[in-house]
């Protein structure tokens, strides 16, 4: 009987044959945190030993509160900053390159075949280049620092087969945010899922990461997509090739099998305050709100700035809307400013941000009311995630943001004349 | 360990169990405590009691992996959580923190808020109104870690015994 991708690899890792359920004990080959670095010093601390065992592992983003907004935080950056230099960790990226999902994506750091832990649930994000990416807690991560060996237990796999092509002004986002809405925000607990058909293949490695992001919002474990040319090509440009790709056997077993066709698929809406909470635009359509965001881990890289800029071209944005641009990373914004797109979002109206997690936490940048309403391409909309418990957060992709901040309510992108 | 039912639906995330905007300041547990599931039931911070239990439905713990989730649970007394699901990152950092989590349905559907209940979690055992139910045992490396009061202690005896296996090997 053939095998998943998680089976092979996490068994390839161990050295034995595994199945779904089995816990195995590996080694990660990468291992992430951001802002949270300094609380993981505190637990690395406590352990009784100075230096982590191999600082080649770590990798180190500062992207939640950058820069820093209060002396909290600046103090919180300092701890991590010195650190990163006693223990001589090479891969730190300070303030000045964006979210840690996408600086360690551009960096080549998530290569097929390898395996990455992260103190951040939208770990999942790298299943989009073929790694096993899986997400821990803090304690965790520290204990890794020092035994450079974790716990996992092998996951089963749910596969999503993608079948047709997306119409015009539909994507990623839209795909993934039918799939949760669809399935549950539990769905995949404690399980991966891999993505495939022929609606996965079309994606680009952008689009792929937007799915491997979200599945977080349906529980997986880790998402998975098989590298393809796409793949080869991106870690070749970066002079990367000491990769080894694993994939999963034709006749793996799967938990289960879902089927999507993406031809007749509108855009969706995740509306307050889950994830799953998902309806077609067209139900939500009129809905004013008072701040828009485009950007954020899943959707603030080229070709999401792209589409946004295309809408809003020309136009103003509704006097009454904020709308917020963040760039995904500071490689992202560059191309974006050679592009012309900074000009058109500034001619517009928006205000563009430094690259960062800005407020899709709710710690800074553009924090919400009581009672204010916010539509944005992030992944999550939980109550209180983006500052008062009483406002409200819409998911959508950057196309229907980008229509809906023109017209100061939630617009269907495919009325766009253009 | 006796103790009063905090009761809650599904999808409990962690945002509202610890609000982002407290994520990246250095608090203490006692602090975290203080700010425990204020986005969803401000009362708890200020009535929660040690020895009480959550008791909840599905997916407890989703979202985020924050571990001050667990943290500010423990810290402000929570004996154990007793879920339909968990979350899988919520889930290890429970365990991680030394916070015993159950699956457990009946449990679930059994109690209420406010309900009296007497936890006895070596035995795994757990009376309320006269009804006894048994807990699903943990598994053997999640009892270590709870044992050894979370996996950072755990880990710092693991490193310091094999600290202590070289010495004597040498």
């Amino acid at each position: 009987m053939g095998q998943t991708f998680s089976e092979k690899i996490l068994g390839k890792r161990a050295g034995q044959k595994v199945k779904a359920g089995d816990i195995v004990v590996v080694s990660p080959d990468r291992i992430l945190s951001h802002d949270n670095t300094a609380a993981i010093i505190n637990e690395f601390r406590k352990l009784g030993i100075s230096q982590v065992r191999d600082p080649e592992k770590l990798v180190i983003v500062l992207d939640h509160v950058v820069p820093a907004s209060s002396e909290k935080y600046a103090q919180n950056h300092k701890i991590i900053r010195e650190f990163v230099r006693e223990q001589r960790v090479r891969n730190f990226f300070d303030i000045n390159h964006g979210i840690c999902h996408q600086v360690l994506s551009e960096h080549g750091l998530a290569a097929p075949g390898t395996i990455v832990i992260g103190a951040d649930s939208h770990t999942t994000t790298y299943g989009a280049f073929g790694a096993f990416s899986v997400g821990v807690g803090r304690s965790e991560v520290a204990s890794v620092w020092a035994t450079d060996e974790l716990w996992l237990r092998v996951p089963e796999t749910i596969k999503i087969n993608l079948e047709g092509q997306l119409p015009p002004w539909v994507y990623a986002k839209d795909i993934i945010l039918k799939i949760i809405g669809d399935q549950g925000a539990d769905k995949a607990n404690y399980q991966a899922v891999e993505f495939s058909g022929p609606g996965a293949k079309a994606l680009s490695l952008a689009s792929r990461m937007v799915l491997c992001n979200m599945a977080a919002e349906m529980g997986a474990k880790n998402a998975y997509f098989h590298p393809d040319k796409k793949v080869f090509d991106f870690f070749q440009e970066l002079g990367i090739s000491d990769y080894e790709v694993v994939t999963s056997d034709e006749d793996a077993q799967y938990s289960e099998v879902i089927n999507l066709n993406l031809d007749k698929l509108e855009p969706q809406v995740a509306c307050p305050h889950t994830v799953d909470n998902v309806r077609p635009v067209s139900e939500v359509e009129g809905l004013p709100f008072h701040q828009a965001l485009i950007g954020t881990c899943t959707n603030g890289r080229l070709e999401d700035l792209e589409v946004a800029a295309q809408i809003l071209r020309g136009k103003k944005v509704h006097p009454q809307v904020r709308v917020l641009i963040i760039p995904a990373s500071q490689k992202e914004l560059l191309k974006a400013l050679e592009k012309g797109l900074i000009k058109i979002f500034n001619e517009s109206g928006c205000v563009v941000i430094n690259p960062g997690c800005g407020p899709c936490l709710g710690a800074h940048q553009g924090v919400l009311a009581p009672g204010e309403v916010a539509l944005s391409t992030a992944n999550r909309n939980f109550r209180g995630r983006m500052g008062s418990r009483d406002s409200f957060i819409y998911l959508a992709s950057p196309a229907t943001v980008a229509a809906s901040a023109i017209e100061g309510r939630i617009k269907d992108p495919r009325k766009c004349l253009l | 360990m006796k103790g009063k039912v905090w009761k809650y639906g599904d999808n409990v995330n962690t945002d509202v169990i610890f609000p982002g905007k407290y994520t990246y300041s250095p608090l203490t547990p006692e602090e975290m405590a203080q700010h425990a599931l204020e986005d969803l039931d401000p009362e708890f911070a200020r009535q929660v009691r040690p020895g009480d239990i959550i008791v909840a439905g599905r997916n407890f713990g989703c979202g985020s992996s924050r571990e001050q989730a667990a943290i500010c649970l423990k810290a402000a007394g929570v004996q154990a959580i007793i879920a339909r699901s968990f979350a899988r990152i919520f889930f290890r950092n429970a365990i991680n923190q030394g916070l015993p989590v159950f699956v457990q349905e009946e449990v679930v559907a059994g109690l209420n808020q406010g309900d009296e209940v007497d936890l006895e979690l070596e035995k795994g055992e757990l009376v309320a109104g006269g009804k006894r139910w048994l807990l699903p045992p943990l598994p053997l490396m999640v009892l270590k870690i709870i044992k050894a009061g979370g996996l950072i202690p755990y880990t710092r005896q693991k490193l310091a015994d094999s600290r202590e296996d070289e010495k004597k090997r040498t």
